[in-house]
């Protein structure tokens, strides 16, 4: 019996509506069987909260009088670089961004302390923010400089624009060589130290939806904290890998752009991240619901920590140079455990998605649609699935 | 007589020489060794339970400082933020005495002080600044 997302709204307004987290369905699905769960369910809210370096915020600061033109010249939030090649008063905040006179890496490891994914979550938690910039002078724009303190609640717009988050599934980082390395998958301790992963696995978004059912351009989400929108697929979407019988991909595979007003989120879930070694990045926190629509989007639903695989990657050498070579396979109940085997040998595991917090965003997200106050979409664009042509490709390098 | 705990960091270049020995050879210190983790290529750590007359005892440690060994007394906390901390579970398999647990039923991250020798590892590892050095005088 097929429902349509109408149908579920209509019962999401009076809150008649049955929502349950992607937890609790695998639960139900397992008592009751699919056909059962996909008549009784209604809503499978999902959640993740990981590092995406590929965040970042746009903010129009507002004219200034005598005026300047920031396009073309160099603007500074809390001495973390911006990008403002853009109009009059529009810049761009990337979560990567660092002061100019942060050490880097030439102090090795590097601790990266503040850049923009603090920015962001300073700025977003109701701080003022030093801005400081200089420009180059026109007769309409005559200022040259500005400094002065921003606030979230002055400025016009301030809006999260994310090009990727949400990778539906990601790999295992190991280190095969005899020394530490310092990566965006963590520290990593010499010959299988330890094994980091980052997917909230069974509560992961689109590794509950992997062949892009009801997940497209348009979907309506939770987005560290407020509400936001799938805008685009992601950068690097690649939905043609391999995998598994149940259709969750054995690798990372696709992603989504995300945009939302940044004046409703919160920094509980958008957390400026330092990575040592590595750099700064933002933690941010991202729920989608899931229409049950009929029996098959209900097994999807319900798949399993258990089975759910990933693929194990040394980051000392394959990694970095760019090897397509595979260590292993695992599933995300062994890596949950606390412990893989690896060629016999026994490494711990350490993640970088909060699973805790998935749980929390999925739990929120069940209550907004629960209340009545978060309505379901229909997507208006589907995003580029696994039976496409849609392929992640490698830089050709060419000579100049 | 005296107890002190340390921490003694090693550059790799020196895991060889007999330091310890010297310790109770020349210097007359009895020591139990809480924690040991050496290896040719990194940065050795050894925890040292020290025993000995006070001047003595400073002596024995100016002379290990001489020798380009980090020394570090256990007298330092490491406090974890709760109100920092998004329980995601690096710093669990980076701690080499494993006082970092997770919940199995709420998978969030316990700290067990007690287990803690204070080394500071972690605190460089934690992505979101969760874990700090308090240090008591
Ligand atoms: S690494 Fe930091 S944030 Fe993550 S669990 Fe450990 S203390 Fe908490
Ligand atoms: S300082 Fe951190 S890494 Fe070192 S022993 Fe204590 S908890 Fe473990």
């Amino acid at each position: 019996m097929a429902k349509s997302i109408q149908e579920i709204n209509e019962k999401i307004k009076k809150r008649k509506a049955v929502v349950v987290t992607a937890e609790e369905m695998i639960e139900i699905v397992r008592e009751k069987g699919e056909s059962q769960a996909a008549k009784e369910v209604d809503v499978v809210t999902t959640g993740t909260f990981g590092p995406m370096c590929s965040s970042g915020a746009y903010i129009n600061i507002g004219h200034s009088k005598p005026k300047i033109k920031i396009g073309g010249g160099k603007v500074y939030l809390n001495s973390v670089e911006t990008y403002p090649g853009f109009a009059a008063v529009d810049i761009y905040i990337g979560a990567t961004a660092l002061p100019p006179d942060d050490p880097r890496n030439k102090i090795y490891p590097g601790e990266f302390r503040y850049g923009g994914g603090h920015v962001i979550e300073d700025f977003v938690s109701g701080k003022d923010i030093v801005l400081t910039a200089n420009a180059y002078g026109t007769d309409c724009y005559p200022r040259k400089e500005l400094k002065t303190y921003i606030n979230i609640k002055d400025v016009n717009e301030a809006v999260l624009f994310n090009p990727r988050n949400a990778y539906q599934n990601y790999n295992v980082a190991v280190n095969l060589s005899d020394k530490i390395i310092y990566t965006y998958m963590g520290t990593l301790k010499p010959r299988l130290g330890n094994a980091n992963y980052c997917s909230a696995g069974q509560l992961s978004p689109l590794l509950k939806d992997p062949h892009y059912k009801t997940i497209g351009i348009g979907t309506r989400i939770f987005l560290g904290g407020g509400v936001g929108y799938v805008a685009w697929w992601g950068t690097q979407h690649n939905p043609g890998v391999k995998r598994a019988v149940n259709g969750t991909p054995l690798s990372p595979a696709g992603t989504l752009a995300v945009i939302g007003d940044l004046k409703q989120m919160s920094s509980n879930w958008l957390k400026g991240t330092s990575m040592l070694g590595y750099g700064v990045t933002l933690t941010v926190g991202i729920g989608i619901p899931i229409p049950v629509l009929n029996e098959e989007i209900a097994y999807y639903t319900a798949i399993k920590d258990e089975d759910i695989y990933t693929q194990i990657v040394d980051y000392s050498k394959a990694y970095p140079e760019g090897i397509p070579e595979i260590i292993g396979s695992v599933n995300y109940a062994q890596l949950r455990s606390g412990k893989i085997k690896i060629d016999g040998k026994e490494v711990p595991t350490g993640a970088l998605s909060s699973y805790a917090k998935a749980r929390e965003i999925a739990t929120i997200l069940k209550d907004w649609i629960q209340s009545g106050k978060f309505l379901l979409t229909e997507y208006v664009e589907k995003l580029p699935s696994s039976d496409s042509e849609y392929k992640f490709k490698p830089l050709n390098l060419r000579e100049i | 007589m005296a107890t002190r705990k340390i921490v003694l960091h090693f550059p790799p270049s020196i895991v060889n020489k007999p330091l310890i020995y010297k310790l109770t050879k020349e210097y007359d210190i009895e020591f139990n060794i809480l924690k040991a983790s050496i290896s040719p290529e990194e940065e050795g750590l050894l925890v040292l339970e020290l025993n000995g007359e006070t001047t003595k005892l400073n002596n024995a440690i100016k002379f290990l400082e001489k020798e380009n060994i980090k020394i570090q007394s256990l007298d330092q906390d490491i406090i974890h933020n709760l109100e920092k901390c998004t329980h995601c579970g690096l710093c669990v398999p980076i701690c080499p005495t494993f006082a970092f647990e997770k919940n199995p039923v709420t998978h969030e991250i316990n700290f067990i002080k007690e287990k803690c020798i204070a080394c500071e590892f972690c605190v460089k590892v934690c992505p979101y600044d969760a874990l700090t050095v308090n240090f008591a005088v």
